[in-house]
């Protein structure tokens, strides 16, 4: 190998060759999976040309006719565009404004704790809950916590003496039922990432700032909280970069026709319109409005990483 | 220094409230699908079984729709993990390897598709394409590798010490039994960590049947199956007569099923996966 790297430039391609050739087997055992890539990731990216089309499956993308911008102008025109557009803008921001400081709150709680078993026992019930499906969750909210007959808060609620309350039967509660259960699911979860920050923290400079007297809320707000400030920059970042990417399960396992105009985002309307109703082309432009936003937003948040926080997010 | 604080008090009965509120909900699942009918119907089932018995047990696998999805969600999960490790094990190590020229080339080919992922339409289309609709391999193979699990492995495997390599190769062994025999053996914790991250991923995935399965109602995985009985309500017309009988108690049951496995993996993955997590923050 040695002798190799110090052949002349011209031959450095045969030996390129040779190299690759001397270690042949990890270039087969690569191969499956990057053809994989190719067909399911690449191929399909290329598919979005459809959108620029008039696509018929009897005639596929070679033989359909390219109609320009059309979809996009008739996407535009779409009465219920704008409602999803409100809608996907809607819950991520409430999404963010909850979802985002739940985590952080949970992991500063959580070093505040003294007793390590109670800590402990704590951490293994809240990360649990992200490891089940969307479906599951969907089913604790719908059925186990908010069903009308057996929900436990609609007993609650009727034990404390009050009204039952029908959380599903109308569109009142649903983008706060879509949160939560998101919160629910995956507060534990995220606020791994805070607690492994927290606990790089130097502890040295906890035992000066008793020295100077300050208590707990002080050292939380003055060492704590700034010695986490580059990981919670970078969490908001990534939110913000994958607004777009709300999720489709965690929509569509509270979907009905009853709170469809509140909670419908691109993703269930893609799904909807496209497999439900055929039309490719034209869910395919959605999915590409949808991505060029998404996109935007995350070269966007990665940039201001970068000058922030000085790394950028992938 | 032990003394009584009340910040720290209100601190502990917070999470403590936070835990119960993700707790209680599963207990109350757990003892419903113990309990007889009369007392779930009177809603006396709280936290406790009341009346124990597996008559809703018994009707759940006593359904042929149900064991059947069950099945296809346990051959998902099985040959869906195999899949995915068989794959994901090969390309993790293979550009681990300094010997591997095209590694950066690579990784950029990988993390692209994490910027633009690919999507859902055409990739139906794709599939349609293949003839892989309304057959099993479409619960499979579009969804065969997790590029964050990808990443998670190949890290690991570039901590492996090279003499071991060297050593191998010694030995006279060839690329493939270098890897099946001494650096799958040496990986045994990240390689069960990342197969049980894919297992329950299988498990609980509920797209591709949607997307990939729609007339072939004998290939539904249980997650289908829970998503239609969720949103309807017990007294609507449904082909399923016997969920008809129990529904409540029959529901919390297919809950219970469908978590359980995921509740057995937990312990296992628990120790690990918050070294996954952080190790995912950190891509260079």
């Amino acid at each position: 190998m040695k002798v190799q790297k110090e052949l002349p430039p011209s031959k450095r391609s045969r030996s390129v060759i040779r190299q690759i050739y001397q270690h042949k087997t990890i270039y087969v055992m690569a191969l499956p999976a990057i053809l994989w890539y190719i067909i399911f990731k690449y191929i399909p990216l290329m598919g979005s040309v459809i959108a620029f089309q008039d696509y018929s499956i009897f005639k596929g993308i070679s033989g359909s006719a390219f109609v320009g911008f059309k979809n996009f102008r008739k996407l535009f025109a779409y009465p219920d565009f704008y409602n999803i557009l409100r809608n996907s803008v809607t819950i991520g921001l409430y999404d963010i404004l909850l979802s985002f400081p739940m985590p952080l709150i949970l992991a500063l709680s959580l070093n505040e704790v003294r007793s390590l078993k109670y800590k402990k026992g704590i951490q293994t019930i809240v990360y649990l809950p992200h490891f089940l499906s969307w479906v599951v969750v969907g089913s604790i909210f719908v059925n186990v916590l908010l069903s009308p007959d057996f929900g436990l808060i609609n007993r609650l609620l009727e034990i404390l003496g009050f009204e039952k309350v029908f959380f599903m039967a109308s569109s009142k509660y649903i983008r706060g039922i879509v949160i939560s259960s998101g919160v629910w699911r995956d507060m534990g979860y995220s606020a791994i990432v805070y607690i492994a920050a927290i606990t790089s923290i130097d502890p040295s400079l906890y035992e000066a700032a008793r020295i100077d007297g300050a208590n707990k809320f002080n050292q939380i707000r003055y060492i704590t909280l700034p010695s986490l400030t580059p990981v919670i920059v970078t969490m908001l970042l990534l939110k913000v970069g994958h607004f777009m990417d709300f999720g489709f399960e965690r929509i569509w396992v509270f979907l009905s026709g009853v709170n469809q105009e509140k909670i419908e985002i691109f993703d269930t309307f893609i799904y909807r319109v496209g497999l439900q109703g055929a039309q490719f082309s034209f869910s395919t432009t959605i999915g590409l409005f949808k991505a060029v936003v998404g996109l935007t937003l995350l070269l966007g948040s990665n940039y201001i990483s970068k000058r922030l926080v000085d790394k950028g997010l992938f | 220094m032990k003394k009584f604080s009340l910040a720290g008090f209100i601190n502990a009965l917070f999470l403590g409230l936070i835990a119960l509120s993700m707790l209680l909900p599963f207990l109350n699942v757990i003892a419903v699908s113990f309990s007889g009918q009369v007392a779930i119907n009177n809603n006396a089932v709280t936290f406790w079984p009341i009346d124990v018995t597996l008559e809703n047990y018994r009707l759940v696998f006593g359904n042929k729709l149900l064991v059947r999805s069950i099945w296809v969600s346990i051959v998902v999960t099985g040959l869906g993990t195999l899949c995915n490790m068989t794959l994901t094990v090969l390309l993790a190590y293979a550009i681990s390897r300094k010997e591997f020229l095209f590694k950066r080339s690579v990784t950029l080919f990988i993390l692209f598709t994490f910027v633009f992922p690919a999507p859902m339409i055409p990739t139906y289309l794709l599939v349609q394409k293949l003839k892989m609709l309304e057959t099993i391999w479409a619960l499979i193979i579009p969804g065969a590798i997790s590029t964050f699990n990808l990443l998670v492995l190949r890290s690991f495997f570039e901590q492996l010490p090279e003499s071991v390599l060297e050593s191998a190769r010694m030995d006279g062994a060839g690329e493939w039994r270098t890897l099946y025999e001494i650096v799958l053996p040496m990986s045994k914790a990240s390689l069960a960590t990342v197969g049980l991250f894919y297992g329950v991923t299988n498990w609980n995935a509920y797209m591709p049947a949607m997307l990939y399965i729609n007339r072939n109602t004998k290939l539904y995985p249980l997650q289908i199956k829970l998503r239609d009985m969720l949103l309807q309500s017990s007294v609507e017309g449904s082909s399923d007569q016997l969920i008809h009988l129990s529904a409540y108690g029959m529901k919390m049951t297919i809950i219970v099923v469908a978590a359980i496995p995921v509740l057995i993996a937990y312990p296992f993955v628990q120790g690990y996966f918050v070294k996954g997590v952080t190790l995912g923050s950190v891509k260079e």
